[in-house]
């Protein structure tokens, strides 16, 4: 029964898409439309975590062909649990995006609706050439929310940013192409279930699939390929870069692990290369946002930094190094969306995002500092917060596994982040003085604030990032449950291959 | 040998064109590469047999593999539409802001400076230019 609705969460979207085009100039009932079905595809999910949380893998054929020939649809609870967070996300970014205007356009809706059924697509698909077909129905949509404005708001700067990333992609779509094909021509398969160690037995076969794991991790913005998602992302409206920082390179770093631990069964002979990239990952990150001065670039490039976190763990592939990062996944989905719907806010009600030109400027935040403040500190990873946890699990299994040196520069990375939060708490929301006697002083200090309406979308995942801190006990289960499908794959195979 | 031959000669022309400075050589190159890519999957099914994969009993020794033309078909439908958007965004806005800002990942900064407009200003400064749709 459950394996019979899984095509639902890519038909349900994509129908929907087509019946919001033809809104003409209106948006309030596409709008509409779009919330219901985002919603239903949380709770769609979320139920689908409640199911797959003992283990179990549901598999739905598609078309009615034997396994192997048949476009699979597979759910674990890795998927489930990504899907959850990125539905979710994504009806939080457009509540951001109505509120802000960014979604009072006629094609806001039908964009969104198809972007998430692509994400699911590729979420659920056990098949390469479909991941590939799944990703770019991703990509097509997104090439048009970069862009999209209502009349008169666009600006030349995402139009810049929109070429970069379009050329981008679409290069490494390429690349990743070439990949399924040599994968192809040497094992005469797609089918992830069929190529399940395949690494092992042919080294040809293991050499192809490395093409679309390092396509994968372009499009996942691994150093030294990441300077596309840092220029970007910023150039776009910030609703859309919050919906983009939880969607795209999330997909890519769950494919990573999913085919890593499929196809090469966590081979422990490559696995160093994937501790010094994602190392340098988190290094290279953490420094580019020192030279920054707008608030998204600097999220922009700590978002590259944090990658090298979640990466870290299907490099460590340890039952504990894998739970780590899976759990830093969804953290990292949830915290980041917050600060860039924060910076968003703030953005919406003074204009810019220059750090300079925030300063003095903004008037009293009382309720946005807090907000900031805590996804910013989970972010750094301190406690209270889900980042800390996510962080303590990750070095421990750098430790555990032996990976000392990654563990190091995960704690000295750690540090630099907060000291970027601090730049940014000092530039936006600490100068006011109240009880100043100039002039101008007092004037900032007046300032109305953001209104509670652009606050709370950011609100509401910042609290999501305290209660995942509070009971991380509760998630990291589930997370330890998915570690264990990635690190025996039998069920995940039996379900696709009956 | 002549398939290989044409796919590295695809490849070559392809790279060539990305690290050029001008938008439409760029897209060109997108082109060469997605054709060469369309050849790898006929390689990769092999194109020793050819016989048509249709018919009540086709005898599998002697038919084509009908799985990567069906493969083809999609990437070029996919590619298509992305290279149209390409050429929309090519003539979207100031002609030049950025030298970064086109080309692959790849070096633009290396490239050969075609003889194009002159530098306009900074793309930092919030231009605020319609660009509707």
């Amino acid at each position: 029964m459950t394996s019979t609705l899984l095509p639902l969460f890519v038909a349900v979207p994509l129908l929907a898409a087509g019946v919001a085009a033809f809104a003409g100039r209106r948006y309030r009932w596409p709008s509409v439309l779009l919330l219901v079905v985002l919603g239903a595809l949380t709770a769609g999910s979320a139920a689908l975590v409640a199911v797959t949380s003992g283990g179990a893998v549901f598999a739905a054929a598609l078309g009615g062909w034997p396994g192997g020939v048949a476009i699979p649809f597979v759910a674990d609870v890795f998927s489930a649990l990504v899907m959850t967070v990125a539905s979710g996300l994504t009806l939080v970014s457009c509540w951001f995006a109505l509120v802000s205007g960014t979604g009072r356009h006629p094609l806001f809706a039908p964009l969104v609706l198809v972007l998430i059924s692509g994400v699911n697509g590729a979420l659920l698909t056990a098949d390469l050439f479909n991941l590939f077909v799944f990703i770019e129905v991703m990509l097509l949509p997104s090439y048009g929310l970069l862009v999209l404005a209502r009349k008169g708001t666009g600006t030349l700067r995402s139009v810049v940013g929109s070429r970069l990333y379009v050329t981008f992609n679409l290069f490494v779509s390429t690349v990743f192409l070439a990949g399924v094909a040599l994968v192809y021509g040497t094992a005469g398969t797609v089918n992830l279930a069929e190529l399940s160690a395949a690494a092992a037995e042919s080294d040809l076969t293991a050499a192809a699939v490395a093409v679309c794991l390092f396509a994968l991790a372009m499009k996942a913005a691994v150093v030294p390929v990441h300077g596309w998602l840092a220029r970007a992302y910023p150039s776009t409206s910030p609703a859309v870069t919050a919906m983009f920082s939880a969607l795209h390179t999330k997909v890519a770093i769950y494919a990573i692990y999913r085919i890593y631990a499929v196809v090469f069964e966590g081979d422990e002979q490559w696995l160093w290369i994937g501790v010094a990239l994602f190392s340098a990952t988190m290094v290279v990150g953490v420094l580019g946002a020192i030279g920054e001065t707008r608030m998204r670039s600097i999220l922009a490039f700590h978002m590259v930094s944090q990658i090298g976190y979640i990466l870290l763990g299907v490099a460590l592939f340890t039952p504990l190094g894998l739970a780590a990062g899976i759990f830093y996944l969804l953290h990292h989905m949830i915290v980041k969306s917050s600060l860039f719907l924060s910076a968003g806010a703030i953005e919406t009600r003074y204009g810019t995002d220059v750090l300079s030109d925030l300063r003095n400027r903004v008037g009293r935040e009382p309720v946005l500092t807090v907000v900031f403040g805590v996804a910013a500190l989970s972010l750094a990873g301190l406690p209270p917060f889900s980042g800390f946890f996510a962080k303590l699990m990750l070095i421990t299994g750098a430790v555990e596994a032996g990976q000392v040196a990654a563990a190091v520069i995960a704690l000295v990375v750690s540090l630099i982040t907060l000291m970027s939060m601090l730049k940014i708490f000092n530039a936006v929301f600490a100068p006011t003085v109240t009880g100043s006697f100039r002039r101008e002083d007092r004037l900032v200090a007046e300032t109305p604030p953001t209104s509670l309406r652009l606050v709370a979308p950011g609100a509401v995942l910042a609290a999501v990032t305290l209660a995942l801190g509070l009971g991380a006990q509760g998630l990291f289960d589930l997370a330890t449950v998915a570690a264990a499908g990635l690190i025996d794959t039998t069920d995940y195979v039996k379900a696709v291959l009956p | 040998m002549i398939l290989a031959l044409v796919i590295g000669a695809l490849v070559t022309g392809a790279v060539y064109l990305l690290l050029q400075k001008d938008r439409l050589r760029v897209i060109i190159g997108f082109v060469l590469l997605s054709h060469a890519v369309n050849l790898l999957f006929f390689a990769a099914g092999g194109i020793d047999r050819r016989g048509e994969p249709l018919g009540s009993d086709p005898d599998p020794a002697v038919t084509a593999d009908p799985l990567p033309q069906a493969f083809v078909l999609t990437a070029i439908v996919i590619a298509f539409a992305i290279t149209i958007y390409l050429l929309v965004l090519a003539v979207t806005g100031s002609p030049d802001e950025d030298a970064d800002a086109e080309g692959a990942p790849a070096d633009a900064k290396d490239a050969p400076a075609v003889a194009k407009g002159a530098p306009v200003d900074d793309p930092r400064t919030p231009d605020r230019k319609e660009v509707d749709r």
